[in-house]
This record gives C-alpha cells, structure tokens and sequence, in this order.
C-alpha cells in the first residue's frame, strides 16, 4: 500500500473508532505493527540483495518505498521517534536513488542499522502500546551525514540486539508481493511535515514525495482524480500531518487499487497466482464510497482472495478437526463389529469428508518455508563482514511447505545452524585463497519433501568438523572416554557436537557460542518429532541434515503390544516387521548381554520394549516380532510380544508431571476409547544405549590409553582356561550357536552338517572346548570351497581396538599377546586353523559329498 | 463474613477439602492406562470425554499405605493445573461446604513436608479438621519431583 493510501485508511478508522473504544487505536497500533514487520523484513532482504548488485534499480526503488511507508504510516499515528529515524534512513536511501551518492558497504550497514533501530522500537510499541523513551541522535546524525558523503564511522552507532521474536502477528505472510501502486499526487497538496528548516543534504517530504511518486510500483494505476472533483471541506488549516479532505479521497482510492492488487495483505495459504485487476473493475471501485466504509469492509467487499485469519481460529479448527477424526475412528470401529448396520454406508461417506476436511485444515496451517529463512540473508551478511568472510548464501527449495506450527519451532535452531556453518564451518577468504579454494565461502540450505517428511539441508563447503580435536574435548569434558572413543568411528565422534555441554569453540565470537550449542538444535528439532544427523569430510566442509513431520498433529502408528500393555510406535520410524520366535526363519541371539537378530547378513541390535520400561508382565512374555526401527542413520530392532493395529492418531501432549519420561512423546485415544502411550523411537534406542553403556562401563573399569592407527575389530571369546582369546572379526564368516546334539562325532573327531556339507569342528589348542551337552558358540571361517568351525567356550563381546602384539606366541595356533579393550588376550592364528580345518576336510572321506545322509547321523 | 465453597474429600480416613471453583468434575478412574518409567504417584492416564486426564494417587502423594483390599471403587477429583487436566484419585467425596475465610487457620508447623508443602490450611469443624489442600503444588511437576 502507498503512504498515504496506508496512512488514510488508518486515519480514517482512528476517527471513526476512537471515541467509541480506547482498544481501537490499540488494534489499529497493532495491525501497523504487523505489517511494518512484514515490510522491514522485505527491506532487510533486499538491502543485502541490493548490496550485492547496486546497479539493480529495481530493488532499491522497492526498498525506497517500503521505507516510505513505514515513514509515513508512523507520521500518521503521531509515532514520532519512529518516523525521524526513517525519515533520515529514507533520505539517505533517496541520495543513492538519485545517484549523487555511491552504494558502498558501511552505507548499507548504516541503513540496516536504521531497520534495526526501527525494530527495536516497534518492539517496545508492541509491549507497552507506546514508543519507547530513547535517543536516536547518534544514529540520525550518521545517517545525515553519510547522506551529505561525509566519511562516518560507524563504530559511533552502536548496533542494536534486535529481538529475536518476530514482532506482530505470528502468521507469516505466504508471501509478500509488493505494493502495487502509487498514487500520482500533487505535492503542493501536503504540508511540509517536519516543520523546520532543512539541513544539507536533506530533501524535503515534498522532495520524497515526488521521488516517491517517480518510483511507482510495476503496476502503475491510472489517475483516478481529478483534483477539482473534491472541495476543501474543513476550509481551516491543516496541522502538520494531517491530510485535507481531498487527499483522502484520493487516497482512499488508492486504498482501494491496493485491495484489487493480489496478496497484498498476508495471506494464510499461499494464493493461486491472480489475474492482474481489470481495469475498468478498478476504477469502478475507485468511485468515491462513503466515508462510514473502513478499509475492513473493503478488503471483505473486494478481496476473495485471501483473508487474514487469527491463528487461535485456526488452532480451534485443527482441534476440532482433531476430535472428529478421533470420533470417526471410534464410529468405524463401533460399525466394523456390526455387520448389519445400516449405518455403514452413510458413515463411510462421513469418514471419507472427515478426511478431505483434515486435509484441508491442514493445508490451511501450511506454509513455505522460505518464511523461516526470511532473516538469513541479512544474517549471512552481517556475520560476512563481521568475521571478514566472503560468504555466499544459496537457497533452494523456499517454495516446500510445512506445517505452521513446525515452521515457528524450527525457525531458531535453523537460524543457529546457518550462524554456525557462516562462523565455524566456513575459512576466512585467506585461508581458503591459501587452499586453492574459491575464496568465497558457500553456505547452503535446501528442503524437499520427502514421504511425510520435509528434509532440510544445510551445508557448507568449509573445512570440515575437526575430528581430533572433537576427540580430545570429549576426553576433557568427560563425555566419552578414550576407550569409548577408540572403538568409534568418525561420524560417531562428530555425532557428539550434539551432546549437551559439547562446544569446541576455540574463539567464542559475537556471533555464535553464545551458550546455545548444538545440543538445544538437537532438543529443539527432536521435540517436535524430527531427526538431525550429520556428515563432515575433511576440507570439504559439513552437512547437517534434519527431518521433520510435516505435521504434528496427525500421525499415522502402529498399535503394538508388550508388557501387557499397548503402545503406538509412528510408522515413520518403522522399516519393516520381522517375525521371530522359536520356530520362525529368524531367531533373537545374544553376544553377551546384547540382544541381537541376523537379517540379511547383517547383526541388527535389539531393544526389547517391555524390559527397557521395566514392565514386569514382560518377564514371562516370548516376544514374537521385531520392528526395525531407523533412527538418523541408527538402525536398531524394537523387540516387542505383538503387533496389533495401524491407526491414524491424533498426538496429544501429556502432562507436564510425565514430561521427564522422555521415551513417550505423547499419548493418544483409540478406536475403542482406551489411551495408548506414544513412544519416541529416537529416546527409546538412547534409553536402551545408556542402559547397554552402564553395563559396559562396569565392565571397562581400569581403561587403557590407546591410540587410533590399525584400529580393527575384533572378537573377544573363552576358550578353555588362561586368556581371552581374540581374532580379528574379518576373517570370521559367521557365529553360531549350535545344539550339541546336531555335532557328529567320529574317532575323535567332529563335524557338523552346515549348508549341506559337512563341516569339521575344531578345538582351539589343546584344550578340548566342545561341549558335551547344550548350546555350542562356533565361529565359523570360510576358506575356498570349504568350512571350518571353531568350537569355543563363549564369545564375550566385539570391540575395535588397536592391534598390536607385543610377546610372540610359544606355541602353535597363537599369533602372540595383545592388550584388546584393556585385557591381555591371546590372537588366534586363523591361518593355523585354516590348515587344520583343510587337513580335516582331505581325511575326512564324505567331505565334498553335498547333502549327507541320515545314516551317518546314526553312526554319530 | 465472606464464605467460600469446598468440595470435601477422604484420603485413609482423613478429611481434605479443594476449592469448589478448582474442581471441574467428580469420576471414577477407569481405563487407566499405566505409564511406564513415571513417578509412583502417577496411577496412569485416562480418557475423559475425550480429553486425555492424567491420574495422581492422592494416598501415594500423600505418603499413605495403599487402598486396603475390598474398598469401595476410588473416585477422582478433575483439576485443571498448568493447561493440563489431571485427576486426583482419592477414597470418596463426602460434600461441599460452605465455610467462613474467617475461621480458617495456617497450617501447623509440624507438619511433615510432604504435606507441608500442599496444605495451605486448615478449617477446624466440629468433629474433625479438615485439611485444605492446593492442587497447584499438589499436581505441579516441580514439587513432585522434590517429593
């Protein structure tokens, strides 16, 4: 809207309404607040774009006009603080419009300084309802001065801490077209405002006005008026700030004009492109209406397409909608048991609406997240001069919707991340030139959609996380130990930049270090159901990935049972189910005190549900699937007794009291009436882990200082009596657990049916480990075309650690001694058993047979 | 003389009382769902018209031995605290009374602090005390958690 179509519309309804109710003048502060938020965000944007390539006039004729009005708007509702500060900011804006004055940086920054300035007091207006006490001399004079190319220094203005809080209503504007038009008005009309004798330099509001005029929109609006068509009807003095009678009019019209021009108010769904306002359509409109006609009325006349709408309706309306699909559920539930009911078709038709209702009110809640990312480009900057890097933001994907509410919860973390990639991802300019890297430094964030997920990205192609130095803040802080540390791998360490009290800041900066680490993202964004993760390559820089529900509200779950109790896990997080069981294909194993299941070659550790919340009904339980549940990149198997149901559930917070049991993230009503819990899958595997982690640090007391090279895992097992033996776990195919039973024996010697062929068995040394009853652990190696198991007592654990022997082995099949995980253990020499286990294969006479028969089980 | 109203409750025997104006309902916790890992006073959560209601014991709050077996079936008291819905389950509900500010006393000073904290006074009637109680620091998750 133009200044004075804005200013009018304003001024009309303080008249109209404002000897009725003190609250309107409120409502109208309010509304202004709103919308002066919206348009300082636009100018924050296009300042730095405008920066970037001053020659683009476009942008700086939009910026001209924005702050325009917000000049004007404070002039009109007697906010005189506001209204100096942009009058100076505009002024200087309007030296470089008329090209008497070169863009450089400081004159940005002093400009930027000015919005902040603007904000800060918007901010005090929007809590007590009038303009803060302070003084904007120091920035006015730099502004005037700068304006008159006077060298200024810019440390005499002090920045300002804008709040953090976006200022105004909470929706976000889907979008923000410009103002469409400007009214061509006469000057002369106008009263100068300012009521004093100009300074150097600067212009007057007539001046401004008519540089206003000159930079009318992309939609140029016919003139409407006739100057002669309206009479002066006051016939007194007009005081400064006040408009005649004619000016109202005609910007009344423009008023109009603007209600035409798509999305200029904001919008709660994003508008389908609209057709530019016909032109006749316009000035049938712009035809004088009665005064008693506020702009509300207007906007409801003419504007079909778009309303603003208050959040809390819309929070209403996703409640109710909540409810009745919770209804629907229990009526459909009700009507499935009832096969004669006459109820069931209608109430398909009604469980069919209640969805495509949903839906809809869904839609409404949704919205672009470029909205959250509005602020960014100002920060990129501001960070870029601060830390002296030359950083280029890209962003892809602004266009991706999601929900408002999840919109709102991510808009810090994002904004810290971004802060973090600027200031400690990315090299200053030298050290990149000295790299051979292109000496601006990119920062990048992307979103797509993805299942029910919305994916954000934000890279960087800085350095790269410091993996060592991750290691030694580890180590100092106490967070891991080096034994701990030794057995992890890289993405591991790097995963603990999101451990609380984890900040390897060297240097804490202004800008990042402010005590919000990366633990408050991580928090922040698993709240609200999301994951994030990670991934650094040395010297090409870090990439933080983060996926959230597109919505909160409605998830879609699996009802599963453990405990004797029912629990609705988010389908989200499921891969697949597994059944397991006695006599299923699959079988739950154990290393030590692990749980874990073979699946497709591959070790999957468990959780088992009921025992991880210690229900005691779970102890006599034989759970009997296993969902495999991913988390970021962890994959583990949720062990649970049954699997009930899917059911689209409506999330409801629980209580404050039960906030602490971190492994639900709420609760819903079922079909049938009854609360179910709502796990979260990401708590339960930390839960399970630490529960893992106590156990092993009981065992690890007395740790080893070890370092990282020839790292390799290994597998710890008994074997008779004297040390811990370990082989390196790449040369073992398989462990086995084999009924003694199963095991042929034949003069002395053993063999079991393996894959259809026979495999010997062999003692490890001299020592006889081959049970005589019960379950056998086997390893089991392969060489080319045969097999050999190796019968041990029990397989302990699996760890990486370094490998180095240090006393040389005095008989055979020992490599020598090692310290593995803190204990001395004896390195099997596979090779040794590889020759025993061929040897066997050429004595044994059946050995190449496939598929033996029953008859030699018999001779066992 | 200014009079307020109080719904009055017994928890093992003893008479409490909650301002009538905090109570929204009067049920019977059924269909409790436990929740695992909570704190012992939590008796689980419950779905009361729809709305998801969770059940403190008041006996358990309170430092009381269990329900004996073969009591009458509990009632709850519905208490709104914070936003959040909560249902105190406690032995029966006798009666609102009208009581005078008056005659109402600060709680003694020797009073356990379990109790001590949840009490904001005491209304002598004339067979027995009645022990008035804030469903604030009675529900509040801070001060159960220092219990």
């Amino acid at each position: 809207m133009t200044l004075l179509g804005r200013g009018v519309v304003y001024l009309l309804r303080l008249q109209a309404t404002s000897k009725k109710t003190g609250t309107a003048v409120d409502d109208l502060i309010a509304e202004f607040l709103t919308e002066t938020a919206e348009s300082l965000e636009v100018v924050d944007a296009e300042l730095v774009r405008f920066e970037a390539n001053p020659s683009e006039r476009k942008t700086l004729d939009n910026i001209f006009r924005l702050v325009h009005t917000v000049k004007g708007t404070c002039g009109f509702l007697g906010l005189s603080r506001l209204e100096a500060v942009a009058h100076a900011g505009e002024t200087l804006l309007g030296r470089f419009r008329d090209g008497k004055l070169e863009v450089n940086a400081d004159a940005v920054t002093l400009v930027l300084h000015s919005i902040d300035r603007i904000k800060v007091i918007l901010a005090g207006l929007e809590g007590s309802g009038i303009e803060p006490e302070g003084d904007d001399h120091d920035l006015i004079a730099q502004l005037e001065a700068m304006a008159e190319g006077q060298a200024v220094d810019l440390s005499a203005v002090h920045a300002v801490e804008v709040p953090n809080r976006p200022i105004g209503s909470e929706i976000e504007p889907a979008e923000l077209n410009l103002p469409a038009a400007a009214p061509t008005l006469k000057t002369g009309d106008i009263d100068p405002a300012t009521g004093r004798a100009l300074r150097p330099g600067e212009v007057s509001e007539a001046d401004l006005e008519a540089a206003f005029a000159a930079a009318a929109g992309p939609e140029d609006e016919p003139k409407h008026l006739k100057a002669g068509d309206v009479d002066p009807a006051t016939g007194r003095v007009l005081r400064p700030g006040e408009v005649s009678e004619a000016e109202l009019e005609a910007a009344f019209a423009a008023a109009e004009a603007e209600v035409e021009a798509p999305a200029t108010a904001p919008v709660v769904e994003a508008p389908k492109p609209a057709a530019p306002a016909p032109a006749p359509v316009a000035k049938k409109e712009a035809e004088p209406l009665p005064a008693s006609m506020g702009g509300e009325d207007l906007a409801a006349l003419n504007n079909t397409q778009s309303i603003r709408v208050s959040v809390d309706v819309l929070e209403g309306l996703m409640t109710l909608v909540s409810e009745m699909v919770l209804t629907r559920n229990q009526l459909l539930q009700i009507s499935r048991n009832r096969e004669d009911s006459a109820f069931a078709t209608p109430l398909q038709r009604l469980s069919t609406l209640t969805g495509e209702l949903q839906d809809s009110v869904m839609k409404t809640r949704m919205q672009p997240i470029g909205a959250a990312w509005k602020k960014l480009p100002r920060l990129v900057r501001d960070l870029s001069h601060e830390l002296h890097k030359k950083i280029d933001l890209v962003m892809e994907g602004e266009a991706t919707e999601l929900d408002r509410q999840v919109l709102e919860l991510i808009r810090d973390p994002l904004t810290h991340m971004v802060r973090n990639s600027a200031d400690h991802g990315l090299e200053t300019t030298e050290e990149r030139i000295a790299l051979g890297k292109p000496a601006v430094g990119t920062v990048k964030l992307a979103a797509f959609h993805e299942g029910g997920y919305i994916v954000i990205r934000i890279s960087d192609n800085g350095k790269g996380l410091n993996t060592a130095r991750i290691r030694e803040k580890l180590v100092e802080k106490g967070l891991a130990t080096r034994t701990e540390l030794d057995t992890m791998s890289d993405q591991q360490v790097h995963r603990y930049i999101f451990a609380p009290g984890f900040s390897t800041a060297a240097k804490v900066t202004n800008l990042s270090g402010r005590g919000v680490g990366m633990d408050v993202v991580r928090t922040n964004i698993e709240q609200i159901g999301g994951q994030i993760d990670l991934n650094s390559i040395p010297g090409q820089g870090t990439t933080f990935t983060i996926k959230i529900p597109l919505t909160l509200a409605i998830v879609s779950a699996l009802i599963v049972g453990a405990g004797g109790q029912k629990f609705a896990v988010p389908q989200t997080a499921v891969m697949e189910l597994v059944r397991t069981g006695v006599t299923a294909e699959h079988k739950i194993e154990r290393i030590n005190e692990a749980l874990v299941l073979r699946l497709r070659d591959k070790l999957l550790p468990l959780v088992q549900l009921g025992p991880t919340l210690q229900l005691e009904a779970a102890k006599t339980e034989n759970p009997s699937f296993v969902m495999v549940i991913q988390v970021g990149e962890r994959r583990y198997g949720l062990v649970v007794n049954d699997v009930l149901d899917t059911e689209e559930i409506v999330v409801k917070p629980l209580a404050t009291v039960l906030r602490d049991v971190d492994v639900f993230s709420g609760a819903t009503i079922l079909g049938d009436g009854s609360v179910v819990l709502i796990l979260d899958p990401n708590a339960m595997s930390e839960r399970a882990g630490n529960m893992l982690e106590e156990k092993q640090a009981e065992e690890n007391e007395g740790t080893v200082e070890t370092t990282n090279d020839n790292r390799c895992a290994m597998l710890l097992f008994k074997a008779g009596s004297g040390a811990p033996k370990a082989v390196e776990l790449e040369h073992i195919t398989r462990l086995e657990h084999i009924e003694v039973s199963q095991i042929e024996r034949m003069d002395g010697r053993a063999a079991l049916q393996y894959r259809g062929k026979l495999m010997p068995i062999l003692n490890v040394g001299d020592y006889n480990t081959l049970k005589d009853e019960g379950i056998q652990p086997l390893l089991v190696f392969t060489g080319e075309g045969y097999a050999m198991g190796l019968a041990v007592d029990e397989i302990v654990d699996v760890v990486e650690d370094r490998l180095q022997i240090e006393l040389s082995a005095d008989r055979p099949g020992v490599r020598g001694t090692a310290v593995v995980a803190g204990r001395a253990c004896e390195i099997v020499d596979v090779d040794y058993y590889h020759l025993r286990g061929l040897a066997e294969h050429q004595r044994s006479p059946n050995s190449s047979g496939a598929g033996h028969s029953s008859s030699e089980r018999a001779v066992a | 003389m200014s009079l307020r109203d109080y719904v009055t409750l017994r928890v093992g025997g003893q008479l409490f009382g909650v301002d009538a104006a905090r109570v929204h309902d009067v049920f019977h916790p059924r269909g409790l769902t436990p929740v695992p890992l909570s704190r012992g006073e939590i008796a689980g959560v419950l779905n009361l018209r729809g709305r998801i209601v969770t059940a403190v014991c008041a006996r358990r709050r309170l430092g009381l031995p269990p329900r004996p077996e073969g009591s009458p079936e509990p009632l709850a008291v519905g208490l709104e605290v914070h936003g959040d819905s909560y249902g105190l389950v406690i032995d029966s509900v006798d009666e609102v009374l009208k009581l005078d500010d008056e005659k109402f006393h600060a709680p003694p000073g020797n009073l356990p602090p379990r109790w001590a904290e949840i009490i904001v006074g005491v209304y002598q009637l004339e067979k027995e005390l009645l022990i008035v109680l804030e469903p604030q620091t009675l529900l509040d998750a801070a001060h159960l958690k220092a219990a």
